[in-house]
């Protein structure tokens, strides 16, 4: 009888596998993301290293001695470490990141606007007492500015009517007024001394959210030419809750990873972050044939660095609240290892 | 899960040379490879010494790059924070925006 080994599912539940259960999931996953990204499925070189990961009962597991790659974090500390300045000091004495994040538990551009002067100074101190890099960060989250909670009509509401041109014009007053905050805030940062900016779970709101977003980042990047400007992903594929929007001729609706990969260093991003979301109920084997079946094709066409997310949820680490450390390292090995890519 | 990617795949930061990798990442998009070829050859070492706690804790200590500070690890005299951020701008060529903001706001 072939033996098991403990793993995990999607939502963080363990489970036992066989190596041929596992090996099944690989091939179902990476065949699945290539007909639906219309991308090479993993080579069987990269099937077995996957499974060599996964097939393992080892507690932990990482990448080789002089593999390492560069870690950003959108987010990151723990917020419950007395003040900002203590909690990014802790992230950079004790945890050894490469990039720090400062943020706040507000995560959103629109609500930041409000408090820029209060996180311009939390800024100009951190950056003081810090040695490695400090971005800042939130999120594009362009459905705040719909009512009820902004000025632009509820396109949500207006799709299921079927009134597609109120919808759009909707988004379009949206993405005016996020276009300002996001421009807002990342000039107040910058202008505060920051290392970088980053947009965070961009495209989840849409291709508008997303067109709102380059278009921060082609503005920014005009005005601050040595500025960190990090874009990470929402989602395998951006929604086309518009349908019509184009970055230089290219709809944004649709497109899979390498696709938004290339419109993000077009606009000036230096660093792009890759997001595909968990399956619960698969395999975090299976999701991460999966996530890094749709992300390989990044990397031939990367100009800049790419960071896979590798965040809760996303990137074949399981959706759950405290990550186990077998599934998170296991899916930082697997992104590394076959991706070869420049950092999480 | 910081910690787990840190142990798992990161480069360690300010223990190692992660922090400068990182920084000719955000600011003059290099890819990896790139990025660690480039910072190893302004410290004088090799590639595989960037992510090795024990030779960088040595060449950040020559070079005055700032070093982690703990209770059996203390350097008084020797640059850290800002003051190390001044060094690594002008050993990478880099344009550090806190550094001139420094400059700028100290009137120096």
């Amino acid at each position: 009888m072939e033996a098991k080994v403990p793993t995990r599912m999607g939502d963080g539940f363990m489970v036992e596998m066989t190596s041929s259960e596992l090996r099944a999931d690989i091939e179902a996953a990476t065949e699945l993301a290539a007909a639906k990204a219309k991308v090479p499925p993993l080579s069987t070189d990269e099937q077995e290293h996957l499974l060599d990961i996964y097939a393992s009962a080892a507690a932990f597991t990482a990448v080789d001695i002089g593999d390492q790659v560069v870690l950003s974090c959108d987010g990151g500390g723990s917020k419950m470490t007395g003040t900002d300045l203590q909690d990014l000091l802790e992230s950079e004495q004790r945890l050894g990141q490469d990039i720090l994040e400062l943020w706040h538990i507000e995560y959103s551009y629109k609500a930041i606007k409000t408090i820029l002067p209060f996180q311009q100074q939390m800024m100009q101190n951190v950056q003081m007492m810090l040695t490695a890099p400090v971005q800042y960060g939130a999120q594009p989250n362009l459905a705040f500015y719909s009512k009820p909670d902004g000025p632009a009509e509820n396109w949500f509401e207006l799709l299921p009517r079927g009134d597609i041109a109120g919808a759009r014009a909707a988004i379009e007053e949206a993405m005016d007024h996020a276009t300002k905050d996001f421009i807002y805030v990342g000039e107040g940062m910058l202008d505060a001394g920051a290392d970088g900016m980053d947009f965070d779970t961009t495209g989840g709101a849409g291709d508008g959210d997303f067109f709102s977003t380059l278009c921060a980042v082609k503005h920014l990047r005009a005005k601050y030419p040595e500025a960190g400007i990090e874009v990470g992903m929402a989602g395998e594929f951006v929604i086309g809750v518009h349908g019509e929007l184009e970055w230089d001729g290219r709809r944004l609706a649709g497109l899979w990873p390498k696709e938004q990969l290339e419109v993000c260093q077009d606009a000036g991003a230096t660093i792009f972050g890759p997001a595909v979301n968990i399956r619960t109920g698969k395999s975090c084997c299976w999701n991460t044939a999966y996530s890094i079946t749709v992300t390989k094709p990044c990397m031939d066409v990367a100009r800049i660095p790419v960071h896979p997310n590798v965040g809760e949820g996303v990137g074949g680490v399981p959706v759950n609240g405290y990550p186990p450390e077998d599934a998170a390292s296991r899916a930082a090995k697997a992104h590394v290892d076959l991706l070869r890519c420049d950092g999480l | 899960m910081d910690v787990t990617h840190a142990l798992a795949a990161g480069m360690g930061g300010m223990r190692t040379a992660g922090d400068l990798v990182a920084r000719m990442q955000m600011s003059r998009g290099m890819r990896l490879k790139e990025a660690k070829e480039y910072v190893a050859g302004r410290l004088g070492c090799t590639v595989r010494d960037l992510s090795d706690s024990y030779a960088m804790e040595q060449i950040r200590g020559e070079k005055g790059l700032g070093r982690i500070l703990d209770h059996s690890n203390l350097h008084p005299g020797e640059p850290n924070a800002m003051m190390a951020k001044f060094r690594i701008a002008e050993l990478l060529g880099l344009h550090i925006n806190s550094v001139e903001r420094f400059k700028e706001l100290a009137g120096l």
